[in-house]
């Protein structure tokens, strides 16, 4: 299952970052992101946000798991048996799931425990899933690849946006550094931004802003 | 295309066993690793309750010398032939107190190891969502709280998570008493943020949104407090 091979196969046909290959990293980013257009992952992206550093370690968290689960179904998109595909895509999911999440707990431990319950609720966020039902089930390996990091850093970007304002507002610090206080400032933390009511408000805001700039339109 | 049962039957079988497979070479792979790391965690927080723990200081030396673990029973009785880590605290916790055993973890004088300074016990409960526990670390006269320190399995992150994240929450414990004269009363946490409890040895300030994992510490303070009440008669120097 090395990603190498993948490359190699891959070449021959077109190179690896064609314009159309580098749009799967650009579109989620933007007009197409996970969060803010297509409404997914909301919950975790109100749950983990209060703090930048497990929004960090989450939006990476899922990367790697969208990514390698999209390679991995990719590479058994021919032979999954169509009316088992959900759970099958489940169990692959859920493997890269606890192996990320057995892996933080042999070598980052602290980051591990601040994370708890939600490396695991990984498998039940709908990015994951939506990506694998709607690009890896019908498109090769190394696309796959790059799609499932671009809805990764997608997500990550507006997770981190979000605790960047909810760890600022609402506890005066970034990254756990205290801010005002090193400016010398008395800060009294907002006690709203912490809870996931404050996160619904700033989330709302950050889609207001970014569908007026695309002139994104619901259709009816 | 539509595959026929046979295939689908063999293709989840074969899935499964590979994915059983992986994690249980994952599991055992890094067991060793895993268990390390908690133990080193336990270590780091029974001493984090009586001091702070400077970065780069060596736990394992610092525990072994100056940390001295046995398990006594609700009468306050040694048990010899046990160790703490033996006891399984989440299974200890579902039993009645008097049939708990309680791990004891004294911390010796630097220069005099046959004085004891503080006595570190563990505690458990149950906060909002899920478990918590934790270490509360008593002066010598097992009655004036030197240090708390406190865990959880899952309270929200930000409010009742703050138990754990939060150290000025578990500051507010420290000097406060749980006897009044012969009375054990605990240390309670009450409701609402912001109130000043300085004057009152028995309590201390809230968590504003986290009442219930609150109420959680409470009980599991009581709780514990009570199971040791017979040890702590028993040692209290004054």
């Amino acid at each position: 299952m090395s990603t190498e091979a993948v490359e190699v196969q891959e070449k021959k046909s077109e190179p690896l970052f064609s314009k159309k290959n580098r749009k799967l990293i650009s579109n989620p980013l933007d007009i197409d992101n996970p969060i803010t257009v297509q409404i997914l992952g909301v919950c975790s992206a109100l749950a983990v946000t209060t703090q930048m550093k497990p929004a960090f370690v989450m939006s990476l968290g899922l990367t790697i798991v969208t990514a390698s689960s999209n390679v991995v179904i990719s590479m058994m998109r021919n032979s999954i048996p169509s009316r088992i595909r959900i759970i099958v895509q489940l169990a692959v999911v859920s493997l890269w799931v606890i192996l990320v999440d057995q892996l933080l707990k042999a070598y980052v431990y602290d980051v591990s425990k601040q994370l708890s319950v939600f490396v695991g609720l990984i498998i039940t966020n709908c990015i994951v899933m939506g990506r694998l039902e709607a690009y890896a089930m019908g498109n090769k390996p190394w696309p796959s690849f790059l799609d499932g990091i671009g809805n990764g850093l997608g997500y990550g970007m507006i997770l981190m946006t979000l605790a960047f304002f909810r760890e600022l507002l609402g506890g005066g610090s970034l990254f756990g550094f205290k801010v005002f206080e090193s400016m010398g400032v008395h800060y009294q933390g907002n006690g709203l931004m912490l809870l996931p009511a404050g996160a619904c408000i700033l989330l709302g805001l950050i889609i207001w802003i970014q569908r007026s700039i695309n002139g994104y339109r619901e259709s009816h | 295309m539509r595959q026929s049962n046979l295939y689908i039957v063999i293709y989840a079988g074969v899935l499964t066993i590979v994915c059983g497979g992986l994690l249980a070479l994952a599991s055992e792979g890094l067991k060793e690793k895993q268990q390390f790391n908690i133990d080193m965690e336990q270590k780091k927080n029974i001493l984090s309750t009586v001091i702070a723990i400077e970065e780069g200081v060596d736990i394992n030396q610092l525990y072994a010398k100056r940390v001295k673990a046995f398990v006594v029973d609700f009468q306050g009785n040694v048990k010899e032939a046990m160790q703490p880590k033996d006891v399984n605290l989440a299974a200890e916790y579902k039993k009645p107190r008097e049939q708990r055993l309680l791990p004891v973890y004294e911390f010796k004088n630097e220069t005099d190891s046959s004085k004891t300074d503080y006595a570190v016990l563990p505690v458990y409960g149950y906060g909002l969502w899920n478990n918590i526990w934790g270490f509360v670390a008593l002066k010598s006269d097992l009655n004036t709280v030197q240090g708390v320190k406190f865990q959880h399995a899952g309270e929200t992150p930000g409010l009742g998570a703050r138990i754990e994240s939060d150290e000025e929450v578990q500051n507010r414990y420290k000097g406060k008493t749980i006897f009044d004269q012969d009375k054990l009363v605990s240390v309670t946490m009450m409701k609402g943020e912001g109130n000043d409890y300085s004057k009152n040895q028995h309590r201390v300030d809230g968590m504003s949104g986290a009442t219930l994992t609150g109420k959680g510490v409470n009980n599991m303070l009581l709780d514990y407090f009570q199971a040791y009440e017979n040890y702590m008669k028993k040692n209290k120097k004054n």
